[in-house]
């Protein structure tokens, strides 16, 4: 096993930005060498246009995307290659589901239900459809531990839900969803799950033929990919009945003047010039992850998140919003100093070189149901420390200081 | 921490925690509600015009300090002017945020709103310091159709 400290090399943004403390990995992740070096290496040596030329160069380039695709499948458990589309990130991942899967086969008076903690992604396009077709869009709410009763679950999701989104890991919360339970309920009543594994996918393996999930989002880039590329998985039963999302080269048939005949899957649902250079990226980025092991990430995450929750705890002016058993807090916490804006948090930690997110984290709804207007964010990768958490609990106490003579005053 | 203490000022954290002009006036003439998603800032501006002139002028909401400070200090320089020259105030705020030239002669019309010279420095808490300024210049421009 690998030190953090060797690990931490891995990433040049740490020898470029020396004593940054970068703790908004949930946004996106740092990348290793490895990943920018094989996308350099992709663009130096193979680029063409894949699909289109019928010299070696593009054929390469092509069997290169394909190569990724398996890398991704493997990586997924998924049965068929094609099962697994290329997007530019998880947002149109879940757009392409909405769209080709949600306008057709959702119809009126029909339930889609959501977790309250849904990301705008997973939420707003299915708004979307439920005005488009007159269904009823419910929401799974969350007990005072931010977490989803099975209550909850139980009543809920019904005979007349058809679609159920959920994500796996909550972005603001940190909350990790039971959702085996969500995915076995859903199919008992018939609905189709749409699984947002946006903040799992760093620390939590995905094996969607355990889960037997209908459809999964994620994108790269929060996973030490790079950005502009993400992954649709599908059930090919369900993908095969499912009209096209994007439309125009490489995703057709035959085009005539007044109609067309669609491609296979995955092309069907990968229109115009893809991203191989971000698969090649993807692709590398996985074999990191399991280079480091999903175990080691995992014992990290737990050692980070206790140590981070207990220094958080000992400070008595901070609020924590995350579940009370620390094992049900992915690596993601969100608090906030009592008296003092999330967005000012935020401006005085990036003084003192900690990067850390405020405000609502595209979590709208899930914001106004718990009453506040922002939090502040951090959120956990494996090149983190425990000094990390030093450097931010002091910065916080600076902060609580300046703050703490003017709220008095009030 | 030194940049910070040119940013979070005893100015503007007073204003910022604890503001006379944060309330309700009574028949308002005028009232606007000013919105900045990215930070979740949500301010209530309300207005007295009588003769062409601010008698009074308030708010409600909440936010970072940034805006609430920003807010209240604009009242503050505001409450009295006449339209016209509020108008010319808001405007000469917005060009110093947006680090246009501004004369010492247009600064010293902006009363404490100078203090918030340095937030140019900060791209992204700019959009607070300009909340108020900008609904406060929707009101005006609608008041004045
Ligand atoms: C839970 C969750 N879902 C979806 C997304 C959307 O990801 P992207 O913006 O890369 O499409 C994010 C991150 O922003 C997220 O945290
Ligand atoms: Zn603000």
């Amino acid at each position: 096993m690998r030190s953090i400290e060797d690990i931490k090399k891995d990433f040049p943004i740490f020898t470029n930005q020396k004593d940054i403390v970068y703790l908004d990995s949930g946004a996106t992740s740092q990348k290793p060498l490895v990943v920018l070096e094989a996308e350099k290496k992709y663009y130096e040596n193979t680029n063409a246009n894949p699909y289109r030329g019928a010299y070696k160069l593009s054929v390469d380039s092509t069997s290169i995307y394909n190569t990724a695709r398996h890398k991704v499948a493997t990586f997924l458990n998924a049965k068929y290659d094609e099962e697994i589309i290329f997007t530019k990130n998880a947002t149109e991942a879940l757009n392409l589901i909405t769209f080709s899967y949600g306008l057709d086969n959702v119809m009126a008076d029909d339930e889609i239900v959501l977790s309250i903690m849904e990301h705008h992604s997973n939420l707003v396009p299915w708004q979307r459809v439920a005005q488009a077709k007159n269904a009823k869009l419910n929401y799974l709410y969350l007990n005072k531990d931010y977490e989803i009763d099975d209550f909850e679950i139980e009543t809920k999701i019904t005979k007349n839900t058809k679609i159920v989104g959920i994500l796996s890991v909550s972005n603001v919360l940190g909350t990790v969803v039971d959702i085996k339970k969500i995915i076995a309920k859903a199919h008992q009543v018939g609905a189709v799950v749409v699984l947002d594994i946006s903040q799992s996918i760093a620390h939590m393996p995905c094996d969607v033929q355990d889960l037997d999930a209908d459809f999964v989002a994620f994108s790269a880039h929060k996973m030490f990919g790079p950005l502009g590329i993400g992954v649709l998985y599908g059930k090919k039963e369900l993908l095969e009945k499912m009209n096209p999302f994007l439309m125009g080269g490489d995703m057709i048939e035959y085009v005539y003047e007044q109609s067309t005949t669609f491609a296979p899957l995955p092309h069907k649902f990968e229109a115009g010039t893809q991203n191989v250079g971000g698969a090649v990226g993807l692709m590398t980025a996985i074999d990191y992850i399991l280079s480091i092991g999903y175990s080691q990430i995992q014992m990290h995450d737990r050692e980070l998140i206790t140590y981070c929750i207990e220094k958080l705890k000992s400070l008595p002016y901070i609020t924590l919003l995350c579940p009370k058993d620390v094992n049900h807090i992915s690596s993601v916490i969100s608090f906030n100093i009592n008296g003092v804006h999330p967005h000012d948090v935020s401006t005085i930690l990036d003084f003192n070189g900690i990067c850390i997110r405020s405000g609502n984290h595209c979590a709208q709804p899930l914001m106004r149901y718990l009453g506040i207007d922002s939090t502040c964010r951090i959120s956990f990768s494996i090149y983190n420390t425990k000094e990390d958490i030093d450097k931010l609990a002091n910065a916080l106490e600076k902060i609580y200081v300046k703050f703490k003579k003017y709220i008095d005053n009030k | 921490m030194n940049e910070i203490d040119e940013i979070y000022t005893d100015l503007i954290m007073e204003h910022s925690t604890n503001s006379s002009n944060k309330k309700q006036i009574e028949n308002p003439t005028s009232s606007m509600l000013g919105h900045n998603p990215n930070c979740g800032d949500e301010i209530k501006l309300e207005l007295k015009i009588e003769n062409n002139k601010i008698i009074d002028m308030a708010f409600t909401g909440h936010g970072c300090a940034i805006s609430q400070s920003s807010t209240s200090i604009m009242i503050d320089t505001l409450r009295g002017k006449t339209i016209e020259e509020a108008k010319k105030i808001i405007e000469i705020f917005i060009k110093m945020i947006k680090r246009e030239n501004v004369s010492e002669e247009e600064k010293k019309l902006l009363g404490d709103g100078i203090a918030f010279e340095n937030i140019s420095n900060m791209p992204a808490r700019v959009k607070c310091a300009l909340l108020s300024w900008h609904t406060a210049e929707n009101m005006l421009d609608e008041v004045d159709k």
